[in-house]
């Protein structure tokens, strides 16, 4: 058992924080050029022949950026679905592709093409008229799409289940990403803002609720993590994996976030601060796909109600914690 | 990353497994938790036989008789003993607190001399720390230990002493010098609990059980050998304690964890849960996955950097909590049977119990409070509060 990354990974999230420090909006070619859209991409389609756990390493870090492209929409909702010479060209940034799952549609704005559910599977979508709608996170776009006619069929319907774990594990990792940026503002914050004579981190109505917040953000960030692996070996746990650190880890981004709002008092509130956009974003994720109510119901249906091996009979038993003197 | 067992890992565990399955007693298996389980001599059975088949002391160095295993061991071990609803060792203090302790502290003679009968469950500890007036804050202890021909003389009282009733021997926390305050003129002596002057009273708790215990010396006379670490270095001493009672905390109680979690599944199943109860189950089982991930992530920091990494101290916090809204949650799913008691309640009262327990949880190995203010000032670096 080794839940560590290699260093090739640290050395990816090394790169990955730096680039998009100095690069905040990069462009599909120049993620492309790091090699970033052919991560999961076969050696033969001209990508790094990798797995998902690298991707999670880059879905984190675009999501403390707040990195406003068709990243997720291409690789975590598209990717599957393609054949492996459109594979190739999302490798090499020439093409980037949405997909068209429910009304409300990721990244038309910057999106090459489109792709849509059909009845028994996945479909090129062309000549469609596109609708780019306000949003609340600006850092995301949603849109419509309209007419056009059903192109290429592109995979068949089997691979959906794949797309929701992608999509799911991608989100809370993007999650975690927004977390983490907005609790170290309130932690820069309340180590250096004085009120009372004292740094207000000083105060246990400040320092306990990041307490809470950073251990809410830790226990989401081992869910999206093993969801990842998962999704990556394709273990047989995968949907309850993806599910369970999409329902956690989307609520913890959005409490963190409101912590933080709280800490920063007045300066948190403004607009000219960036905690509302992160914000923002932990809302949208928490909104976009399942959410965290109709996936706690799918797990408990498959806790409950069928035959399960999580389950044996009841027989109390002694629980053993003994500690104390 | 790879969070499958290496083959070596899934070797130990199916041995384990079925040694498990062969040799837990059913009458250990049957019961609802609290002290008097460890009361007997099938627990020392128990606990001799995990002994002789070399699961005690799993990580302990084989020079102390330990199986000088890898933490993973450790885990899996824990795990497969939840998964068993196998009973723990007696020997809790000994072999996570005193135990250590004792290696990084103690002399080649206390070593030879303490060490093996900690394992074999033929001594067990207790630990003398806390008193009426030092609780989370520590360093207010006032039992004194004062040198005299030869030997230390104790007098005080500890309170809050898990097993100090079937105790052989205490870790025990003294202000030597009368004139010190806080963390300076403390010292730490291994005390023998069947020496004249000992006197344990056994504190009833809210569940009806005595689980913990007052101690008072009176007179005490301690061996200077059982000096452990420097007169007035005590302090660093009992670091070390706390450090093993934090480290070695979180996987037991994952593994605590999950036999709850699997138990409150099987309550519902039995008798029934509404929709708002379903959600409330989910949660739980996502909370349970999330600290075991968590421990998984900070024990392998701590196989690749000798270090544990920092999301580890968040476990007992989390589990205590979890342990709480799961008990509660129970008693909901009881519905009026929840206030009936030990045997005319369903499940012979497992749940009733383990309710008002865990109201212990948030209280006893460093309260919520503490923690949380360790999480602030030690992880993530905000100002120190005192």
């Amino acid at each position: 058992m080794d839940f560590t990354f290699t260093p090739e990974q640290e050395a990816l999230r090394e790169q990955a924080r730096e680039f998009l420090a100095a690069n905040p909006e990069p462009s599909w070619g120049q993620l492309a050029e790091l090699g970033w859209t052919g991560v999961s991409v076969a050696e033969e389609q001209g990508g790094a022949g990798l797995t998902f756990v690298e991707e999670a390493v880059l879905f984190e870090e675009l999501g403390r950026t707040l990195y406003r492209g068709p990243y997720f929409s291409t690789i975590a909702l598209t990717l599957p679905a393609l054949p492996d010479e459109l594979r190739a060209e999302v490798a090499a940034g020439t093409t980037s592709w949405t997909l068209a799952l429910g009304p409300l549609v990721p990244d038309l704005d910057t999106a090459d093409r489109v792709a849509v559910v059909g009845g028994d599977g996945i479909y090129e979508l062309e000549n469609a008229e596109r609708e780019v709608l306000t949003t609340s996170d600006e850092s995301r776009s949603l849109g419509v799409v309209r007419g056009g006619e059903t192109g290429r069929r592109l995979a068949d319907a089997t691979v959906l289940g794949e797309i929701e774990a992608r999509s799911l594990t991608a989100l809370s990792l993007e999650a975690c990403g927004v977390a983490r940026r907005a609790l170290e503002y309130a932690i820069e914050y309340a180590s250096t803002r004085e009120q009372f004579g004292k740094r207000i981190g000083v105060y246990q109505a400040v320092s306990h609720p990041l307490a809470d917040a950073y251990t809410r953000l830790e226990l989401s960030r081992s869910l999206a993590l093993w969801a990842a692996w998962c999704v990556a070996t394709g273990d047989p746990q995968t949907p309850l994996a993806a599910g369970a650190a999409k329902a956690s880890a989307a609520e913890s981004a959005v409490a963190v976030c409101e912590t933080s709002i709280q800490v920063l008092g007045g300066i948190g509130f403004t607009w000219e601060h960036e905690l509302h956009r992160l914000y923002k974003r932990a809302l949208g994720i928490e909104s976009f796909g399942a959410s965290g109510t109709r996936l706690r119901a799918e797990l408990a249906a498959a806790l409950l109600d069928e035959k399960s091996e999580q389950v044996p009979a009841p027989a109390p038993a002694p629980v053993p914690v003994e500690q104390g003197g | 990353m790879d969070l499958r067992d290496t083959p070596e890992e899934a070797a130990f565990r199916s041995e384990l497994r079925s040694w498990l399955e062969e040799n837990v007693p059913q009458e250990l298996r049957g019961h609802r938790g609290g002290a008097a389980r460890f009361d007997g001599p099938a627990m020392r059975a128990w606990s001799r036989a995990l002994y002789d088949a070399g699961y005690a002391g799993l990580t302990w160095p084989e020079e102390y008789g330990g199986g000088g295993a890898p933490y993973t061991h450790q885990a899996i071990f824990l795990e497969e003993m939840a998964r068993a609803e196998a009973p723990p060792h007696v020997g809790v203090i000994g072999l996570g607190m005193a135990g250590p302790t004792i290696m990084a502290h103690g002399t080649e003679d206390h070593k030879a001399r303490y060490l093996a009968p900690i394992l074999s469950a033929e001594e067990i500890w207790c630990q003398g720390f806390s008193e009426p007036e030092a609780g989370s804050d520590l360093a207010g202890v006032r039992t004194s230990s004062r040198l005299e021909d030869g030997h230390f003389v104790v007098d005080g009282q500890k309170v809050w002493s898990s097993f100090a009733h079937l105790a052989d021997w205490c870790i025990l926390l003294t202000r030597s010098d009368p004139g010190s305050t806080r963390h300076a003129g403390l010292t730490y002596l291994i005390v023998d609990m069947h020496a004249p002057g000992v006197d344990v009273r056994p504190l009833t708790q809210i569940t009806g059980e005595a689980e913990f215990n007052e101690i008072f010396f009176t007179g005490v006379r301690v061996p200077t050998d059982n000096l452990l670490g420097e007169v007035g270095g005590g302090w660093q001493v009992a670091m070390t304690t706390l450090l093993h009672e934090r480290g070695t905390l979180g996987f037991a109680l994952q593994a605590a964890l999950e036999v709850q979690v699997r138990k409150l599944i099987s309550l519902a199943r039995d008798r029934g849960a509404d929709q708002l109860q379903r959600d409330r189950i989910a949660r739980e089982w996502i909370e349970m996955q999330a600290v075991r991930f968590t421990n998984y992530r900070s024990l392998s920091a701590l196989m690749k950097t000798g270090l544990p990494g920092p999301e580890g101290s968040i476990s007992k916090l989390v589990w205590s909590e979890a342990n709480q809204r799961i008990t509660k949650l129970a008693l909901e799913i009881l519905g009026p049977d929840a206030a009936l008691a030990d045997g005319n309640a369903p499940y012979g009262g497992y749940w009733q119990y383990q309710q008002l327990r865990s109201r212990g949880n948030t209280i006893e190995a460093g309260t919520s409070e503490v923690l949380r203010s360790i999480i602030a000032e030690r992880i993530l670096g905000l100002p120190k509060s005192r």
